[in-house]
C-alpha cells in the first residue's frame, strides 16, 4: 500500500466549467465560417470566369460608409455589454440602441447598392457567374445581419422593460460573440468584392 | 469510507407513483419531451424504421442484378432506388442512430443530468425527421408541372449536372436538397449540444482526461460535424439558387464548373466518413475493455489518435476525384494524405488487440461483434489504402471494388459495432437484456451473409463492373458473383429480422437487468436501469477513469496510481 500521506479529495477542489452559452456560441460560429468559407471559395474560384456581363470593377463601388457604420456597431455593442456588466441601464440600453441603428444603416447601404445594381445596371443573379457569386454571398451576410438585429432588437425591447439584468448578462455576451462575428465576416466579404478586383488578380 | 467515491446517494430510492395512463398521454410525454434519454430513443427508432426502408430499397436492387438482363425492375426505377438507398442511408441512418446513442450515453457517462441545451435537443430531433420525411414525400408530391419522375434520381452524391433544371426536371431534386439541408440544421444542431455538453457539463473531478472514450470520441466527432455539415448544407443552398433563382454555380454552359460541386460535396462527404466511424470506435472502447477486463490499452494515444484523424480527415477528400483528372501535384498531395491518415488509424486498432492481450476475453455477442469488427475493419482499411493509389484508382474508380470497400467500413465497420451496442446498452436502457441465443444466431447469420455479399463484390469489381448499372449482359462472367452477392444480401436480411425480433421480445420478455449487468466501470452503470428522468439524484464524483471500478474495490482503486503518477511528475519538475 502507498504511504504517500492522502489528503487528496475531490470535493475541495475547485471546478469551474466554462459556460455553456459561449461554448456553443463558438460551435456556432465553426459552422457559419465553414459555410461562409465555401461562398467565398466558390467566388474566388469563378473570378474572371464568367462568360459576358460587367467586371466588379466596372460596377461595384466601395461601401465604405456601410463598412464603417457596421465594424462601429463592434464597439457600441462592447461598450453596451460592459455597460450591461457594471448595471448602468443608461449606457446598456443607450448602446445598444446605436448598434441598431449602425446595422439598420449598414443593411439599407446593402439594400440601396442591390438597388442600383438591379435596376441602373440591370445586374441580376441571373446575369452571370459574377452576379451568382455575388448576390448569393452579400445575401447571406445580410441574412446574418438581419436575424442578429431581430434579436438585438428583442434584447431592446426586453430591456426597455426592465426585464434584462445580471443574470442575463451571459445570454447577452453569447449574442454580442455572433455580432462580432458578423462584423468580422463582412471584412472578409469586403475584401474578397472590393479589393480584390484592384489587387489585378481577376485575368 | 474515504476510499469511495460518494455514489451512495445517487439514486433517490423513492418509488415512482405510477398511475395508469392514456395511449395519448404516453404519445404527449414523447412528443413535448426533452429528456436526452428518450430523444436518443427516438433518433434510434427513427433510424431503425428508415434502415428497414433502405434495406428494402438495397434488396430489390439486388434482385435486379441477381441475374444478366433482368427485367424485374426498369432502368429509372433502379436510378431512383440507389439514389434513395444512399442518401437514406447515410443521412437518415447512420448519422440519426450514432448522434442517438451519443445522445443517450453522453450526459450519463460524465454524469450530468440532461444534454446542455435540451430543447436545442428536441428541436434537433424533430427537424432531422422532417428532413428526412421530407425526402420520402417526393414519392408522392415529387412529380411537378413539368411531369417527369417524382423520386431524386441523380445518385446519393447529385454530380452536376445531372441536378440541373434540364436533367431533373421534377421537384424530386429539390426535395432531395431540402431535406438534407434541413437534417443537416439538426445535424449540427446535435453536434454542437454535445460539444457544449462535454465541455460545460461533466460531474466533479471528471477532469478531460477521465472522461470515458467514448465520451472523448463523441466530442471530436460532434467537432468534426460542426465543421464538415455546412459545407454540404452551403453546396444544397447554391443548388436551390442554381434551380430556382436561374444562378449559375453549377451551369457549365455559363462557365460554371460541375467539378465544383464534387469538390464541395466531397468536402463534407469525406470528414462525413470519420464523423461515422468514430462513434462506432467509440463503442469499441468502451465494449471491448469490460469483456476483456482489462483496462483501455493506451488511454493518451487513443485520444491523440481521434483528433489527429478528425484533423487530416479535412485534408482527404479529393480520392475521391482521382479520375476528374486533377493535377499531378494535387494528385500526390491526395495520395499522400490519404494514406497518413492510415497510421492513427493503425494506433486504434493496436491499441485494441493490446487490451484485449492477456486479458480474460468473455465472448459475449456484444463482443463477438467488436472482434468481428476488428477483423473487418482492418480489410475494409487495406482495399482502403489501395484505392488512395491514384493509378490503381483509375483502374477501379467506380467499379464494385470501390463500393464493396465503402460497404466494408460501413456495414463491416460501423454496423457491427452499432449491433455491438444494442446488445451492450440494451439492458441500460430498458432495464432487460436481450437474448443470447438469438444474438448468437444473429451475429454467425450477419458474419455469414456479410462476407458473401461483400466479400465477392470485391471480385466483380476486379472483373470491371461499374456501379449504378441496373443491368448487365451475360458472358462477362459477372453472373455467377452477382447471384452469390444477392444471396448474401438476403441472408444479412434474415439475420436483421432476428435482431428486430431480439429486440422487441427482449423488450418485454428478457431477463431483468439490473443496474450492471456487464460489471462495467462508467458512470452509466451506477444509476438504475432504465434510468430516472433526472439520471443521478446526487452529482456524482469521480476520481479516476474508472469510477466505477473504485466503487467496487476500494482496497485497490484507480485513483491511487493516478495521484501516485502526478505526485511523481510533481516531484520530477
Amino acid at each position: 500500500m502507498t504511504t504517500i500521506p492522502f489528503t487528496f479529495d475531490v470535493k475541495d477542489d475547485p471546478w469551474e466549467l466554462p459556460y455553456r452559452g459561449s461554448v456553443g456560441m463558438w460551435c456556432l460560429i465553426v459552422a457559419e465560417s465553414s459555410m461562409f468559407l465555401i461562398f467565398v471559395v466558390a467566388y474566388i474560384f469563378y473570378m474572371g470566369k464568367s462568360l459576358s456581363g460587367p467586371t466588379p470593377r466596372e460596377i461595384l463601388s466601395i461601401p465604405y460608409f456601410g463598412t464603417v457604420c457596421l465594424l462601429s456597431s463592434s464597439i457600441t455593442i462592447h461598450l453596451s455589454v460592459n455597460g450591461l456588466k457594471k448595471k448602468s441601464q443608461l449606457s446598456f440600453i443607450g448602446w445598444l440602441a446605436g448598434t441598431i441603428l449602425l446595422g439598420i444603416i449598414f443593411l439599407l447601404g446593402t439594400a440601396k447598392e442591390w438597388v442600383d445594381l438591379i435596376y441602373k445596371h440591370h445586374f441580376t443573379i441571373h446575369t452571370s457567374l459574377f452576379g451568382t457569386t455575388f448576390y448569393s454571398l452579400v445575401g447571406l451576410h445580410a441574412t446574418h445581419v438581419l436575424i442578429g438585429l431581430l434579436m438585438l432588437s428583442v434584447v431592446l425591447v426586453l430591456g426597455l422593460f426592465g426585464l434584462v439584468g445580471e443574470d442575463q448578462f451571459h445570454h447577452f455576451h453569447s449574442l454580442s460573440m455572433y455580432w462580432h462575428f458578423v462584423d468580422a465576416v463582412w471584412i472578409a466579404v469586403f475584401f474578397t468584392f472590393y479589393i480584390t478586383p484592384y489587387l489585378g488578380l481577376a485575368a | 469510507m474515504a476510499d469511495s467515491i460518494p455514489l451512495s446517494g445517487v439514486l433517490d430510492l423513492t418509488p415512482e407513483e405510477k398511475h395508469p395512463r392514456l395511449w395519448l398521454e404516453v404519445m404527449h410525454d414523447w412528443i413535448v419531451t426533452t429528456d436526452h434519454k428518450k430523444i436518443g430513443l427516438m433518433y434510434i427508432a427513427a433510424s431503425l424504421m428508415f434502415m428497414a426502408i433502405g434495406g428494402i430499397e438495397v434488396l430489390l436492387m439486388r434482385i435486379q442484378l441477381a441475374r444478366p438482363e433482368s427485367t424485374f425492375l426498369s432502368p429509372e426505377q433502379y436510378n431512383q432506388l440507389f439514389t434513395l438507398h444512399g442518401t437514406t442511408m447515410i443521412f437518415f441512418v447512420a448519422m440519426p442512430i450514432l448522434f442517438g446513442f451519443g445522445n443517450y450515453m453522453v450526459p450519463l457517462m460524465i454524469g450530468a443530468r440532461d444534454m446542455a441545451f435540451p430543447r436545442l435537443n428536441a428541436f434537433s430531433f424533430w427537424i432531422f425527421l422532417f428532413g428526412a420525411l421530407l425526402l420520402y414525400y417526393s414519392i408522392l408530391g415529387g412529380k411537378g408541372v413539368f411531369g417527369g419522375s417524382g423520386i431524386p434520381d441523380q445518385g446519393w452524391f447529385a454530380y452536376a449536372p445531372l441536378t440541373s433544371v434540364a436533367f431533373s426536371k421534377s421537384h424530386a431534386a429539390d426535395y432531395w436538397a431540402l431535406g438534407i439541408l434541413i437534417s443537416g440544421i439538426g445535424t449540427i444542431g446535435t453536434a454542437l449540444n454535445i460539444v457544449a455538453t462535454t465541455v460545460c457539463m461533466r460531474c466533479k473531478g471528471m477532469k478531460l482526461n477521465r472522461m470515458p472514450l467514448f465520451v472523448w470520441l463523441m466530442l471530436v466527432t460532434s467537432a468534426m460535424a460542426v465543421a464538415a455539415i455546412p459545407p454540404l448544407s452551403a453546396a444544397q443552398i447554391m443548388l436551390l439558387i442554381d434551380r430556382f433563382l436561374g444562378g449559375h454555380f453549377f451551369d457549365t454552359q455559363a462557365g460554371g464548373s460541375a467539378v465544383l460541386w464534387a469538390h464541395f460535396f466531397w468536402i463534407f462527404g469525406h470528414p462525413e466518413v470519420y464523423i461515422l466511424i468514430m462513434p462506432a470506435f467509440a463503442f469499441m472502447n468502451e465494449i471491448i475493455p469490460v469483456f476483456s477486463r482489462k483496462a483501455i490499452f493506451g488511454y493518451p494515444a487513443m485520444v491523440a489518435a481521434s483528433v489527429g484523424i478528425a484533423f487530416i480527415s479535412f485534408t482527404v477528400w479529393a480520392h475521391h476525384m482521382f479520375t476528374v483528372g486533377m493535377s499531378a501535384a494535387a494528385n500526390t498531395a491526395f495520395v499522400l494524405s490519404s494514406m497518413i491518415i492510415a497510421i492513427p488509424t493503425g494506433i486504434k486498432i493496436f491499441n485494441w488487440l493490446a487490451t484485449m492481450w492477456g486479458g480474460k476475453i468473455h465472448f459475449t455477442v456484444p463482443m463477438l461483434f467488436c472482434t468481428a469488427f476488428l477483423f473487418q475493419f482492418t480489410l475494409a482499411g487495406l482495399t482502403g489504402i489501395m484505392l488512395a493509389v491514384a493509378p490503381f484508382n483509375w483502374q477501379l474508380h467506380n467499379s464494385y471494388f470501390v463500393i464493396a470497400h465503402f460497404h466494408y467500413v460501413i456495414i463491416g465497420g460501423i454496423l457491427f459495432a452499432l449491433f455491438g451496442a444494442f446488445y451492450y446498452w440494451f439492458p441500460k436502457m430498458t432495464g432487460r437484456m436481450m437474448s443470447e441465443t438469438l444474438g448468437k444466431w444473429h451475429f454467425w447469420l450477419f458474419v455469414l451473409g456479410f462476407h458473401m455479399t461483400f466479400d465477392f463484390m470485391h471480385i466483380v469489381g476486379l472483373l470491371g463492373m461499374p456501379r449504378e448499372i441496373y443491368t448487365y449482359q451475360p458472358g462477362h462472367h459477372w453472373a455467377v458473383w452477382n447471384m452469390i452477392v444477392t444471396i448474401g444480401a438476403f441472408v444479412q436480411a434474415v439475420a436483421v429480422i432476428i435482431f428486430l425480433v431480439n429486440l422487441v421480445r427482449s423488450h418485454f420478455k428478457g431477463d431483468l437487468a439490473g443496474n450492471d449487468p456487464w460489471d462495467a466501470w462508467t458512470l452509466e452503470w451506477a444509476t438504475t436501469s432504465p434510468p430516472p428522468s433526472y439520471n443521478f439524484a446526487e452529482e456524482p464524483v469521480v476520481r479516476s477513469r474508472r469510477p466505477l471500478w473504485d466503487l467496487k474495490h476500494p482496497e485497490d482503486p484507480d485513483w491511487k496510481y493516478e495521484f501516485e503518477t502526478e505526485n511523481r511528475l510533481a516531484e520530477q519538475k
